[in-house]
């Protein structure tokens, strides 16, 4: 089962925690695993990236253009950014809430994530688009988007892991405290699939 | 042995601890950092970490400890380097009896630094071996190896991994603590004509450093991972070769998994360069492409052997244009390279091509246009404007209300204003535009008194953070006190080192070794070095920042001023501020002012980022109406 899965969003978002936990869910099951994350400057504010991959025969961490099944967007503009990396046929899973960039207040520049999902939607057929606006209120906190497109990409198949393999890599990964917020999260991913 | 999910930096760490070191020193810096961090976690008995002062300082400890046998590694970035090149320069030549691995993380793009320069030249030049990862794996294994070959051979060595390796994970194969190596320091041996350097034992010391290198150069040519793909025999008639070494390994097999026959040379050791093995590698070639990421190392030496040997084989890589010469590798820039010198045998053609494939997608963030243009296929159209991301200071980050207060309080006044290395960088943004210059640790100081020289009415501005400040900038103190310049120094303490993660500092009160010790206070430091004007302020009390920016400012000689507040990383946030919809009557003075990354406008009026604010009130200081509210004074 080789995967290469490419996840984005803006620092601070939590995306190299969701890809530190399926590396997990590879680990447990004996498969070899890699990944590449932007860490450093970027860290806050900024564009960021995490390339993972699994599977037998990999030399490098690093995921080639048009060759990743699956792009997990933390942010419709950013998942635009990555979409080249997509192969043909490959799925994207996108929160459709938009970060908006102080250099777009400052410049008074119009920065919509409706015009970036219907983009997504012209050129990616298997596109689950993700209302985190309208998840995060109902789940009451604004910390488990991570977890909830992690379910999504856990309910849809894509992963290739089961709802009971992610839950015991976060009882593993994830602080105690944080595990029944992380579990009502998976829940509402699999509810509103 | 067991299988774990680990960063590169933790792989190079949890060899080391592996290979029984003793001691560990160095200065945070991307990508390097992790190292050390990962060695304070998971130390064992007798393992010393620390987090020096600066790369110099952590060079010297580091010696000091090799010296008396210990194993010993000190940890830095490309640029920390340049700092510590001192004791290193003059090191190589007294040599140590314990090993000592110096891990220089190389960072090539740049993604986080001020220049893309390349330590395997530094390792040539100062004389040391060099040894380049290329994996997570490999540098766990290497690591311990690089301990071996620097106690055989009495000398320091380089361990120089790039971001890619540094930052990349992989699951990998790692000892159990049962299987660590136990390693104990005989003790110092007093040996003044071993250890103190004067010039007949330079010059003894400089021919036995040649003959060295000659020999590892055989040495190393028998080192397994100086290798040549496919093995010995497999496909003998080819004509063309690869050589690469580090990351761009990794590209370059997984290009040529899909690309077909041709034979790859792996240079794990760029110094002394394997020059056995490289023959081996040319033999019965007609051209050689070179993959490597910075300086064109491995195309120098195989270019220089081809005239040793008067062998016909033609070398490409930076220096012929066939590859770009700045910026970062990624697998499809390799797999282009490899594809295009597979497919054009004619020289001129191909570097004709080369000068064409110039790109500028910067760290594996693929620009469609450029690859489409590159692929020459059809590509997605191109996607609405995306936004432009660049790192900002967090959304209530103390240092905004710092600048703010300065530029506030010398409005209208002909200011410099030079900027250091840490978070506070990211004050050149727009809106605050407060950094005028930038070199490298600890030189604003030096530079606000250079100009201050050559332009009396300026008043010259240097800000430095915390852990800056006694990195490297308190000779800078010292040289402007002594030499009676005007500036105005502003120290930006957030209580931390911010941008490497949060290290402990000389002025945090606790060690990485956990204990509990004293603060340095900086303004004690500062009045002590003889700065007469030393006032502490809140920048978040913005009325009073601003006031005492213009008290200080107008003081003759060198003052300062210490902006202290914390990180907003380190303390919990409070409540999130809220704009009134009925007052603001969308001037956007504040977002126009502060540019905080919490502020947003929706249908002309500011709101704010309940999920992004802290809480530290400064828009609410300076909104005209009085439209927002909340947070710390709520």
């Amino acid at each position: 089962m080789n995967k290469n899965i490419v996840l984005c969003g803006v620092g601070g978002q939590g995306t190299v925690l969701a890809s530190k936990l399926i590396a997990e869910c590879a680990m447990a099951k004996n498969t070899p695993v890699m990944s590449a994350e932007t860490i450093g400057m970027a860290q806050r504010g900024g564009s960021v990236f995490s390339h993972l991959r699994m599977g037998e025969g990999l030399y490098s961490p690093m995921i080639a253009e048009k060759t990743a099944d699956l792009i997990i967007g933390f942010e419709p503009g950013e998942a635009v950014r990555m979409l080249p990396f997509l192969k043909e046929g490959g799925q994207v899973i996108v929160s459709a809430r938009p970060i908006m960039p102080i250099t777009a207040t400052l410049s008074d520049l119009e920065y919509s994530g409706e015009e970036m999902i219907a983009y997504l939607r012209a050129h990616v057929e298997n596109l689950i688009v993700v209302d985190a606006d309208k998840a995060c209120q109902e789940l009451g906190s604004a910390k488990v988007l991570n977890i909830l497109l992690l379910g999504k990409a856990v309910f849809s198949g894509a992963l290739g892991f089961s709802e009971e393999e992610i839950k015991e890599v976060i009882r593993q990964k994830v602080p105690e405290k944080f595990h029944e917020l992380n579990f009502r999260a998976l829940g509402y991913a699999k509810q509103h699939n | 042995m067991h299988r774990e999910f680990l960063m590169g930096n933790e792989a190079i760490a949890l060899g080391a601890i592996a290979a029984g070191v003793n001691l560990i020193t160095g200065y945070p810096g991307t990508p390097s950092t992790e190292v050390l961090e990962t060695v304070a976690k998971n130390r064992q008995e007798n393992q010393y970490v620390e987090w020096s002062v600066n790369e110099k300082a952590a060079m010297e400890v580091a010696a000091g400890a090799a010296y008396c046998g210990a194993r010993v590694m000190v940890t830095m970035k490309q640029v920390g380097l340049n700092v510590a090149s001192d004791p290193l320069m003059s090191l190589e030549y007294i040599g140590v009896k314990g090993g000592m691995v110096i891990l220089v993380a190389d960072d090539p793009g740049p993604i986080s630094s001020q220049t893309e320069q390349d330590t395997r030249r530094f390792s040539a030049f100062s004389k040391l071996p060099c040894f380049d990862p290329s994996s997570a794996q490999e540098a766990y294994e290497m690591v311990q190896e690089a301990f071996a070959y620097s106690e055989e051979y009495g000398t320091p060595v380089f361990f120089r991994p790039t971001t890619r390796v540094c930052h990349g994970y992989a699951s990998i194969l790692v000892k159990d603590v049962e299987e660590y190596s136990l390693h104990k320091a005989e003790g110092f041996v007093k040996d003044s004509k071993r250890w103190v350097i004067f010039p007949r034992l330079s010059y003894q010391n400089h021919r036995k450093i040649e003959e060295r290198n000659e020999r590892l150069s055989e040495v190393f040519s028998e080192y397994e991972r100086n290798r040549i793909y496919p093995e010995e025999g497999e496909n003998a008639g080819t004509r063309k070769g690869i050589a690469t070494g580090g990351i761009s390994f990794t590209y370059a097999m997984e290009a040529r998994d899909s690309l077909g026959a041709v034979r790859l040379f792996k240079v794990t050791t760029p110094h002394p360069f394997p020059e056995k093995r490289a023959l081996e590698f040319l033999e019965g070639l007609d051209e050689v492409l070179c993959l490597e990421e910075l300086d064109p190392v491995i195309e120098r030496e195989l270019t220089y052997l081809c005239g040793k040997y008067h062998l016909p084989v033609k070398i490409y890589g930076k220096l012929s244009h066939h590859v770009r010469n700045a910026g970062e590798n990624t697998r499809d820039s390799v797999a282009e390279d490899i594809r295009k010198f597979l497919g054009e045998p004619d020289n001129d053609s191909a570097r004709h091509m080369g000068i064409e494939q110039e790109r500028e997608a910067p760290c594996g963030t693929a620009d469609k246009g450029q690859s489409a243009a590159l692929a020459g296929e059809a590509e997605l159209p191109a996607p609405p404007a995306l936004p432009v991301r660049p790192p900002v200071l967090c959304a209530g980050c103390p240092h905004r209300a710092s600048f703010y207060a300065v530029k506030k309080a010398m409005k209208g006044k002909k200011t410099i204003f030079c900027g250091d290395i840490g978070c506070y960088t990211l004050g050149n943004a727009m809106p605050m535009d407060m950094v005028d210059t930038c070199l490298c640790m600890g030189a604003g100081l030096g530079i606000a008194q250079g100009v201050g020289r050559i332009e009396p009415d300026t008043s010259c501005f240097a800000f430095v953070g915390d852990s800056t400040f006694f990195a490297s900038a308190i000779t800078g103190v010292v040289n402007a006190v002594y030499n009676q310049a005007r500036m105005t120094l502003v120290v930006l303490d957030n209580s931390t080192t911010a941008m490497t993660g949060h290290q402990p500092h000389p002025g945090t009160g606790q060690t990485m070794m956990g204990e509990v010790v004293s603060k340095i206070n900086i303004e004690a430091v500062l009045r002590g070095i003889g700065v007469q004007v030393v006032e502490t302020v809140n920048p978040l009390d913005h009325e009073a920042a601003v006031e005492c920016v213009k008290r200080v400012e107008s003081e003759p000689g060198a003052k300062a001023i210490i902006f202290k507040s914390p990180c907003i990383a380190v303390v919990k946030a409070s409540n999130a501020l809220k704009a009134s919809e009925d007052r603001c009557i969308g001037c956007k003075k504040c977002v126009r002012e502060l540019g905080c990354p919490a502020l947003v406008i929706k249908d002309g009026k500011v709101r704010i980022d309940d999920s992004l604010c802290t809480g530290c009130t400064l828009c609410s200081q300076i909104c005209p109406t009085g439209a927002i509210g909340g947070g710390k004074n709520e």
